[in-house]
């Protein structure tokens, strides 16, 4: 299985979030935007090239910081 | 009109003056529309925001329906009733501790997946509850249908189609509502997976049997503590401390039967439940690349993308200046025959004639040198966030602001305090953290707002020459930098990092953008503008009774030190009270208006780098007040003054002993 951080998944592949290594504050703050265990996010902008990563997931887009990327756990679907 | 009485024996609306008072409380996710439906049925009242956290403070209106006035309140825009940050803790606080007869759950029809989450996690407040579809026209072109009938049998409340912004549905929406209210009926627990309903449901027994009746449902309050919410945790701890081993017990069975932390199953949990609704009632066909995406393609590209952005700010003060050097100068003519009238007919000597004409000339600097400048900035500004450019910034600003210990969100405070420092560190407040809220607000007022521009044109730009007006606001922005980099390294504090929606490009309704503009204008209105008019009025007292002189000696020991004539003292106690203010008494001081007849060009530089930074204006000061507290605003003014001195002294050494 193909598994890594968000901030290292190159530009237009789909991933399916693992889990997310950080705490319930962390967790929360990614919930609201339906980011959790079992959520498919479509990777708009990869982080690998620096700056921010954008994400596609439920019909919108979102904007994730590179810190948080990192902690997010993804596995490479397709 | 009595309204008919819906047949259900539940009902106890017998009392009609009682339900004259029925609230209907507006809650959803940031850019569902919520807003735009409220000022629909409530008139322009609030601020329509295509960007998260425009509304933090809720706003109440009324609206008419079967010929009866009700209350209805418009709640800011939350993700879920989690208590992340101050927008949520605004909308849980209210729905948890005041009257709520219904909620209506506006919803962004072209997100339903996601927006499910947060209407599962309301119907456990166990209050009348109606969902409003909105942007169907949206949904529909993104390929998105959905079968409304079907997702009212299995949310088990009324669900109404509206299209916000074209006004349709609206009407409907509230006579509905109207009838869920009147009914009193409370939406139904929906089940989900089995094992963790049956640790909910014991947990429920314990609630039951420990604890009084309160103002959450035991439901609620179960779900709450199996997800660690801070503030019902925080309510068992105080009101039932005796609970806390208890409660940890089922949060552990939660979590060995599913390998994660409770709070992670729950929410888990009401993902799946929302997705496996969201599937059942809609259909999507295959989106296709929009030119929304094409567009983003560009703009937020790693390179194109700052291209962009360097143009679009380009244009974007261009256009303000141009209008601003058109409006300014005809206005100030116009304040100049206000006050010489005034003179004349008080006399200039007499005390009222003085007061008179100090403060005309305060109401005149609002009018005839700031909002010039402010009102086609804002303008410009709300049109940008309208369009959906403003998140857009963010992203591309994030990297940038790492290195100072901040994130994308918190270039927008410091973009609008180049109009005015007042809504500037009013907008800090989309900030999550008190520290981040700190360090943007000390930021934002370092920005020399469009009073202080005056002077970087006036004299530096007028007699040093143009290239040097630009030299100065690229020379603030790497001392803005530089100052940010300290205080993030001393105030030393994971930041939260950003996350936030990008929303799609939409026109912006003229109405939204009027109404924003006129909201932040008012900021600048309500504080500064009166404080600017003692300002002046003080001013023309402290000439009058010939203080001037006094106030200069005082400074003296300041003004030597920067090589400055003894005279521009108080022109720089008093841009503390008025910052485009130091300009026209800079020529009254030195009783001329050419300024390189009395100063060299290393005295002019010298002071305008130090009216720059130093010390922020009053109505600035009034609003860090209410934003970073007392010590904030110390800290502040004290930083500001000591980075102003330190610079001026190092330009005027540079100036004098190496050129």
């Amino acid at each position: 299985m193909d598994v890594l951080s968000l901030d290292l998944v190159e530009a237009d592949q789909r991933v399916g979030v693992i889990r997310v290594a950080g705490g319930r504050g962390l967790r929360q703050r990614l919930n609201k935007m339906g980011i959790h265990s079992g959520s498919n996010l479509l990777v708009k902008r990869s982080g690998i090239i620096g700056g921010p990563i954008l994400v596609h997931l439920q019909g919108v887009d979102v904007a994730i910081g590179r810190g948080m990327a990192r902690k997010i756990i993804v596995e490479r679907i397709k | 009109m009595k309204p008919s009485v819906h047949s259900d024996k539940t009902h106890k609306w017998d009392d009609l003056d009682d339900f004259r008072h029925a609230q209907f409380v507006l809650v959803g996710q940031p850019n569902c529309g919520k807003s735009t439906i409220f000022n629909e049925v409530a008139g322009y009242r609030s601020i329509t925001g295509n960007f998260p956290g425009a509304t933090v403070e809720y706003t109440r209106g009324h609206v008419n329906v079967l010929n009866n006035t009700y209350d209805v309140v418009d709640l800011p825009g939350t993700y879920s009733l989690s208590t992340t940050d101050q927008a949520e803790r605004v909308s849980q606080r209210y729905l948890l501790t005041q009257r709520v007869d219904v909620i209506i759950n506006v919803v962004d029809a072209s997100i339903l997946s996601r927006s499910l989450e947060l209407t599962l996690q309301l119907m456990e407040l166990e209050i009348p509850m109606i969902l409003c579809l909105n942007m169907m026209d949206e949904a529909e072109r993104k390929g998105i249908h959905i079968n409304t009938v079907q997702l009212s049998e299995l949310l088990g409340i009324p669900v109404i189609e509206t299209i916000a912004s074209k006004g349709r549905g609206i009407k409907q929406l509230f006579v509905e509502a109207l009838k869920t209210a009147r009914n009193r009926q409370k939406p139904k627990h929906i089940q989900g997976n089995r094992d963790v309903e049956r640790v909910i449901a014991g947990l429920i027994r314990v609630l039951k049997k420990e604890i009084k009746p309160s103002a959450y449902s035991v439901h609620l309050l179960a779900t709450k503590l199996l997800e660690k919410d801070p503030f019902f945790v925080g309510f068992i701890k105080s009101a039932y401390p005796g609970l806390a081993g208890k409660i940890l017990e089922f949060r552990k069975k939660l979590s060995r039967s599913h390998g994660r932390s409770s709070d992670e199953v729950i929410s888990f949990e009401r993902h799946a439940l929302s997705m496996s609704i969201f599937e059942k009632v809609a259909t999507v066909s295959k989106p296709r690349i929009s030119w929304q995406d094409r567009m983003d393609r560009v703009l937020m590209h790693n390179i194109w993308g700052y291209v962009c952005l360097v143009l679009v700010l380009l244009v974007f003060f261009n256009l303000v200046f141009g209008v601003g050097r058109f409006l300014e100068l005809p206005l100030i003519g116009l304040f100049d025959r206000l006050s010489g009238l005034a003179e004349n007919l008080l006399g200039a000597d007499t005390l009222p004639g003085v007061i008179v004409t100090g403060s005309i000339e305060g109401i005149g600097g609002g009018i005839a040198i700031v909002l010039p400048y402010l009102l086609p900035f804002l303008l410009g500004l709300s049109f940008l966030e309208d369009i959906g450019y403003l998140p857009r910034i963010a992203f591309l600003m994030d990297s940038f602001m790492h290195k100072i210990g901040l994130h994308g969100t918190a270039v927008i405070p410091a973009v609008l305090g180049y109009g005015c420092n007042v809504p500037a560190v009013m907008a800090t407040r989309i900030l999550d953290s008190p520290r981040d809220r700190f360090i943007a607000a000390l930021i934002s007022t370092m920005v020399p707002c469009s009073a202080r521009m005056t002077i970087i044109f006036g004299l530096a730009g007028y007699y040093l020459g143009g290239m040097v007006a630009f030299g100065l606001y690229m020379f603030n922005l790497v001392v803005i930098a530089f100052s940010g980099w300290i205080f993030s390294r001393i105030l030393k504090e994971a930041t939260p990092g950003m996350m936030m929606e990008i929303p799609a490009y939409h026109l912006p309704r003229i109405q939204s953008v009027l109404k924003k503009t006129w909201f932040r204008t008012k900021d600048f209105i309500v504080i500064a503008w009166p404080l600017l008019i003692a300002g002046s009025a003080v001013l023309a007292l402290t000439e009058y009774f010939h203080l001037t002189g006094h106030i200069n000696q005082a400074l003296q020991p300041l003004t030597a030190m920067l090589g400055l004539p003894t005279e521009v003292g108080t022109t720089l106690i008093f841009g503390v009270l008025r910052k485009e203010l130091s300009m026209l008494m800079l020529f009254q001081a030195l009783g001329t208006t050419d300024m390189s007849t009395v100063m060299s060009n290393a005295q002019m530089l010298v002071f305008t780098v130090f009216v720059v930074f130093y010390i922020p204006c009053v109505a600035t000061i009034g609003v860090l007040f209410k934003q970073v507290k007392l010590k904030g605003v110390i800290l502040i003014t004290f930083y500001t003054f000591l980075i102003a001195t330190v610079l001026a002294l190092i330009i005027r050494i540079f100036a004098e002993y190496v050129l």
